[in-house]
């Protein structure tokens, strides 16, 4: 098995490779993927994308999510 | 150039003070025109630390009226003003800090019949309200109308923000499009910590005053979070993105789009 050290957040994380962008983020367990933005070596990756895009050694992933605000109606 | 008064000199003697700022930054600040979409939790913030800078105009767009589950970060309001207009009790606020601001109120929302009119009478534009449509709305006229804005979002113990300047990543480049009706809970669904909104807000402010004066980098192309939890703050770099439909090279986003609001957003009256 290979593994690989990828960055998610920052955070380092170890990860056995072939990983796709999709397979990450349900690794991940990340909250609503449907509601996710990723960023891979800050470059945007298109929702069609993901399960394309292979992850390896030394990635920056980057999961950017929707935040509201303060005015409440 | 600006005549200061002996009273302008001392009210502002903290800002000329600043060798980054002095007398020719005040004059800037006092020059500026700010538009404060949202009178709520980071408008609040916004408002007061811009109208004690002696920001020269502030407009305020808010359709709402203060309700007492306001009052726990909208520290623009005060328990007499439950029921009032946010942006009559915005506005009596911001001239008893300083009467030098003048204040234009809009007790409308902002959407696709007015937003580029009233965006285009100010300098810079911040988002402070809550909901997704808006946000996009915000985003877009302000590309259209090549104006500089501050995004900002917060829930529960996290907020986050950036700048956007015309020729830098704007909220699309970030997030296509709004996401599906309900599926982000907002403050009025997963509550927020009232602190978090005088974070975020005051960093808005900050990034207001930093474009009039030019002192240092704006917060463009990254986005800055934060989780007050932990108090990590973090910002990721994002770029501009040549395929982003309103601020790419062939963009598709022509005319401002009303996007469909949550209904659990709506005020019921």
């Amino acid at each position: 098995m290979i593994m690989a050290k990828i960055y998610v957040n920052g955070d380092v994380q170890n990860v056995s490779l072939p990983l796709n962008v999709s397979e990450l983020i349900q690794l991940l367990l990340v909250e609503n993927p449907e509601m996710v933005s990723v960023q891979v070596n800050e470059e945007f990756a298109e929702r069609d994308d993901w399960e394309s895009i292979q992850v390896k050694e030394g990635d920056k992933v980057d999961f950017l999510y929707f935040m509201g605000g303060g005015q409440v109606e | 150039m600006i005549d200061f008064t002996e009273e302008q000199i001392q009210r502002y003697s903290r800002h000329i003070l600043l060798q980054d700022v002095g007398v020719e930054g005040q004059e800037k600040i006092m020059q500026a025109r700010v538009l404060v979409v949202g009178a709520g939790g980071l408008g609040a913030p916004v408002a007061l630390y811009l109208a004690a800078a002696g920001i020269g105009t502030i407009g305020i767009v808010d359709a709402d009226v203060v309700d007492l589950s306001n009052l726990q970060r909208q520290v623009i309001h005060f328990t007499r003003d439950v029921g009032r207009p946010k942006v009559k009790s915005a506005e009596e606020k911001i001239r008893a800090i300083n009467p030098d601001v003048k204040v234009d109120t809009y007790y409308e929302f902002l959407d696709s019949s007015n937003a580029l009119d009233i965006i285009r009478e100010y300098d810079f534009i911040v988002d402070g309200t809550d909901n997704f449509p808006v946000k996009f709305l915000i985003n877009d006229a302000c590309v259209m109308a090549g104006k500089p804005f501050s995004h900002g979002g917060i829930l529960r113990f996290r907020g986050q923000t950036f700048t956007h300047l015309p020729g830098t990543a704007c909220y699309r480049c970030m997030f296509k499009e709004p996401p599906p009706v309900g599926a982000v809970p907002t403050c009025s669904q997963a509550g927020v910590l009232g602190a978090i909104a005088g974070m975020l807000g005051t960093i808005q402010a900050a990034e207001a005053l930093k474009y009039f004066t030019g002192v240092g980098e704006l917060l463009t192309n990254r986005l800055l979070s934060f989780d007050a939890k932990t108090m990590q703050f973090r910002t990721v770099p994002v770029r501009q993105r040549d395929t982003c439909a309103v601020c790419g090279s062939q963009p598709t986003i022509k005319e401002l789009i009303d996007y469909e609001q949550a209904a659990c957003d709506l005020k019921h009256n």
